[in-house]
């Protein structure tokens, strides 16, 4: 076995990108197949249905469950305003009525006489979804969304906090090892997509959330500052959610990491285009890694942004566990036996020949590829 | 279908689709071959069959004989090609997800948990009327987690209908949009109190796909599940399965029905509890989960530790367990960041092996953590029916619970089996075996095994089909039998001990007594048993009460017999200084890891 197939993130200078851009209900799609979209384009919009109210008729009025139905002033379906009178008792001679009103505005949908309970649902919220990225309609999903198909740079990260964020590429002074500090960060970055070299520490997030910039990639970052930030220990890979007011892409992994190099000049040659940047993660079965898109005009096709990459001698690799864990070098050989590593197990191993020279086994399992 | 001679299975995972064939070689069922691709449910191919198709084909070139022609599965066998049956398990796309509902959360919604488990779901909430949520919150949670199906109870039969009614409403209101999609009805499965069916017909009948099944739970005093397990795995199949891609295929290939991958094996738990009449403990630790089943008093338990792993949820087990837990077991100093930024590099690039001892050490470390807290999980929920009147008598008078307690007792437990790359794949069978007993912290005698490339959901299948080859498969191919533990329950004080008699199928005797503290490890081959004498002595108890000998035939395997006199509860040392030297004695005792790793 020469090859092998083996996972890799996507760093590619010029690609097609192609983004699903779907309502979570169905609704309406606002533009066109053909038509050019800029990120802040809404492509679709639709009403999410409105927060639920039990309200409990029988208790409310004092009557027995069965008999609710009867004491309604308004009809099953009609909408209501906050604090309108729902419900009521006849009283005695007209006095002594029992009333029940409506908590909030919204639509009377059901009555139980089996609980006595009323259902009061909200007006509907409106939601919006946007372009993201830059490009061209390539899809209409009839009433759910469409897909845009941008082309240009298309960088992916390890892990990411934060949802989606566009803004222009600004970078700091230092190479691809440095550590993006809070000093370096200054109000010329406000509403920018900053980039960093190595590993960031919790004071620079706190500086960005305060000068209001728009998103952050570095390479690395401590686990003890991650935990720090999120007031929480993340448990599983599952982010996008995050409440940051900075969207944060990590494109190496924990700890003192330098940015690949290939990485660093990349996104820091785009330095004032536009980028779409999502750090929504999810590594489990169907894996989302977060992204870094920069749509460009006239970008030369590298290759699919996704897909298999092969594993042979002569590929560019980095070495993602410990004892080598980072270092970057080429494969030189594909060993075919099982080599029993320090650990006694038996398992498929590569050559690899690092930057400096020399030579180690490495379990294919540990080893990820570099595009290029 | 009993005069099947060969019979292929597979189970579609999340990641990996595994074949199996299994052929009668004249005498009795043995697996043959076997073959695994990786699951192809998701873009670009979405059609679990080319995965299934790649794995017959592995299986194929090593048989030597065509099993697939065109695509399709050569059925019946001929003398050259084909099979006579195909079977198949899945939990492909992420298993089969559920929420329940009940009245009372630790009466009839735990009830309701136990069948929704045992049918191979994983639970995502537990929805019950006294749950202390408000109406608005349950309803939102309904929403926001789009389960795949809803199982309701509640009730005894003759007992509540209104909040039985209050619970569809809840539902009703909710109305989620199932995860696979707009055009698919979501399934409900009403297995409550008989009088209530009426109402949650009225309530459910017409937006949702509504099934109803007796009650799980009829009395107080007795638990129904079966009901509603075969409801909810014949719902899977019709319309979890029928909308994952590919799976239409799929279900035609099959001789029998698809079932959950955990649904199978809980199958397959419970026939070899049955047939052998023992008491059974099973756990398959995965990268993201982990499932433990028993049968315990003949009664059969699942639990699904959703977020316990060893990659994907790798950094949960440290989150939930904390960092000094899994120091514990490390025999050598560890920087805390170091090993707080490593267990994170674990879960964003979840594949990665140990290459180093070192490594290898702390993530065995992790695994215990892992196992034990699924085992704490798992023992609260594998519990007695809570609400049941009680005879008491004047002794109990001191010693009152509400019933419900645990089944697991680790004193009647007969066999461990375990499952999962960390404990199958462990290059030092012995390290699968201490993992478990540290872990698990089995009392009396004790049997364990590992299900090496588990085989247990196809097997789970099989018995459906063919008993027979089903139990031939498990005794002869299924498991490796690691050997037993034999283990006082007390602590471990100064004058404690254990003296241990026994004659080894060599000739050699062994009589020894063993200070408490201790782990010894002696030399019984796989397929041999022995009788062996083990007395206590000071606080220990082998559960015939202090100072009382026990003797019992316990079987070998590839790592023998081993004696843990470390006592129960197991606690280690606080001293930094004696907690390493107490891991190093015992891990060079069971010859654990090459010295290196531990110095």
């Amino acid at each position: 076995m020469a090859q092998a197939y083996t996972p890799g993130l996507a760093v590619s200078r010029g690609t097609t990108i192609r983004k699903e851009r779907k309502l979570p209900l169905p609704g309406e799609v606002l533009v066109a197949l053909g038509d050019q979209v800029e990120a802040d384009t809404v492509v679709a919009t639709t009403y999410l249905p409105g927060e639920v109210h039990l309200i409990n008729l029988a208790s409310a009025l004092s009557v027995p469950e069965s008999d609710v139905e009867h004491h309604l002033t308004v009809e099953k379906g009609r909408s209501v305003g906050a604090d309108e009178v729902i419900a009521e008792t006849k009283g005695l001679f007209g006095f002594f009525k029992s009333q029940c009103r409506a908590p909030v505005a919204g639509v009377l949908e059901s009555v139980s006489t089996v609980t006595g309970q009323a259902i009061l649902r909200e007006p509907p919220t409106p939601l919006q979804v946007r372009a993201y990225a830059r490009g061209v309609v390539v899809e209409v999903l009839e009433g759910e969304g469409v897909v845009v198909e941008a082309h240009g740079a298309y960088v992916q990260g390890i892990i990411g906090l934060g949802g989606e964020a566009v803004g222009e590429i600004a970078c700091v002074e230092g190479g691809p090892a440095d550590p993006l500090t809070a000093a370096s960060l200054t109000e010329e970055h406000r509403g920018k997509v900053v980039i960093g070299g190595g590993r960031i520490e919790t004071a620079a997030v706190r500086a960005a959330q305060e000068l209001g910039v728009t998103a952050l990639v570095v390479g690395g970052i401590d686990d003890a500052d991650l935990r720090e930030l999120l007031g929480y220990e993340l448990g599983v890979a599952i982010t996008g959610t995050e409440d940051l007011g900075v969207t944060l892409v990590i494109t190496e992994g924990f700890g003192d990491v330098a940015m690949a190099a290939r990485t660093f000049d990349l996104l820091t040659s785009h330095v004032g285009a536009l980028a779409s940047v999502n750090g929504a993660t999810q590594i489990r079965a169907g894996v989302l890694r977060p992204e870094i898109v920069i749509p460009l005009e006239g970008a030369d096709e590298e290759g699919s942004a996704d897909g298999p990459m092969i594993l042979e001698p002569g590929a560019a690799v980095r070495v993602i566990r410990e004892p080598h864990f980072g270092r970057v070098g080429r494969v030189v050989a594909m060993v075919v036996e099982l080599t029993v590593i320090e650990t006694e197990a038996r398992v498929r191993t590569a050559e690899v020949e690092f930057e400096d020279g020399s030579r180690a086994l490495v379990p294919r399992a540990n080893i990820e590829l570099m595009a290029g | 279908m009993n005069d099947m001679r060969s019979i292929l299975a597979t189970d579609c995972g999340s990641t990996t689709t595994k074949a199996i064939l299994i052929e009668h070689d004249g005498e009795e069922f043995r697996l043959t071959f076997r073959g695994e691709s990786p699951t192809t449910v998701e873009a670009p191919v979405e059609d679990v069959t080319v995965g299934v198709r790649n794995a017959i084909t592995e299986v194929q070139e090593l048989a030597g004989r065509p099993l697939l022609a065109d695509g399709e599965i050569i059925k019946p066998m001929s003398s050259t090609e084909g099979v006579d049956a195909y079977i198949s398990t899945s939990s492909a796309g992420g298993g089969l997800q559920m929420m329940v509902a009940g009245v009372v959360r630790n009466m009839t919604a735990e009830s309701a948990e136990r069948a929704a488990l045992g049918a191979g779901a994983i639970v995502m909430d537990v929805v019950a009327a006294n749950d202390k949520r408000l109406p608005h919150e349950k309803i939102e949670l309904i929403r926001r987690l789009r389960p795949d199906m809803i199982l309701l109870s509640g009730g005894i039969d003759g007992g509540t209908t209104t909040h039985v009614a209050e619970l569809a409403e809840l539902i009703a209101a909710a109305n989620p949009s199932p995860r696979l999609g707009a055009s698919y009805d979501l399934p409900v499965v009403f297995a409550g109190n008989v009088d209530a069916q009426d109402v949650v017909r009225e309530r459910l009948g017409t937006s949702m796909s509504l099934e109803v099944v007796a009650n799980l739970r009829p009395t107080m005093e007795r638990e129904n599940l079966m009901p509603a397990r075969l409801k909810i795995q014949e719902q899977f199949l019709e319309h979890v399965m029928a909308h994952a891609p590919g799976y239409k295929t799929l279900i035609e290939w099959t001789d029998a029905d698809i079932m959950p991958t955990p649904g199978a094996v809980a199958y397959m738990m419970q026939t070899i509890a049955d047939e052998r009449g023992i008491e059974i403990l099973g756990v398959d630790i995965g990268g993201a989960t982990t499932d433990v089943f028993s049968v315990f008093q003949s009664v059969f338990n699942r639990t699904v530790s959703a977020n316990l792993g060893m990659s994907y949820s790798v950094s949960n087990v440290l989150a939930e367990t904390g960092i000094e837990n899994v120091l514990r077991w490390v025999p050598f100093d560890v920087d805390e960041r170091d090993l707080r930024n490593r267990i994170k590099n674990k879960m964003i690039r979840p594949t990665t092996i140990p290459q180093t001892l070192r490594e290898l050490v702390i993530e065995q470390a992790i695994a215990r953590e892992a196992l034990r807290l699924a085992l704490d999980q798992h023992k609260r929920l594998a519990t007695g029916l809570h609400g049941v009147q009680q005879q008491r008598t004047i002794a109990d008078t001191f010693a009152q619970g509400a019933g419900g307690d645990s089944l697991v007792n680790m004193g009647t437990l007969n066999l461990i089996v375990g499952s999962g790359g960390v404990l199958s794949h462990a290059p030092r069978r012995q390290q699968a075996m201490l993992m478990m007993i540290d872990a698990f912290q089995p009392i009396g005698f004790t049997e364990f095994a590992v299900d090496s490339i588990f085989m247990m959901p196809q097997l789970g299948v099989l018995a459906q089909v063919n008993e027979t080859a089903a139990m031939h498969v498990f005794n002869r191919d299924c498991l490796i039998h690691l050997g037993s533990v034999v283990a006082p329950d007390g602590p471990a004080d100064a004058r404690s001990g254990l003296r241990i008699a026994a004659r080894l199928p060599d000739g050699a005797t062994v009589d020894e007594r063993i200070p408490a503290g201790e782990l010894r490890c002696y030399p019984l081959a796989e397929g041999a048993t022995v009788e062996v004498e083990a007395t206590p002595e000071g606080a220990f108890d082998m559960g015939a009460g202090r100072g009382h000998a026990v003797k019992r035939q316990v079987t070998g395997g590839v790592v023998g017999l081993v004696v843990d006199t470390r006592g129960r509860p197991l606690t280690l040392a606080t001293e930094r200084s004696d907690r390493l030297t107490s891991l190093r004695r015992w891990y060079h005792a069971l010859d654990l890891y090459p010295s290196t790793a531990t110095d």
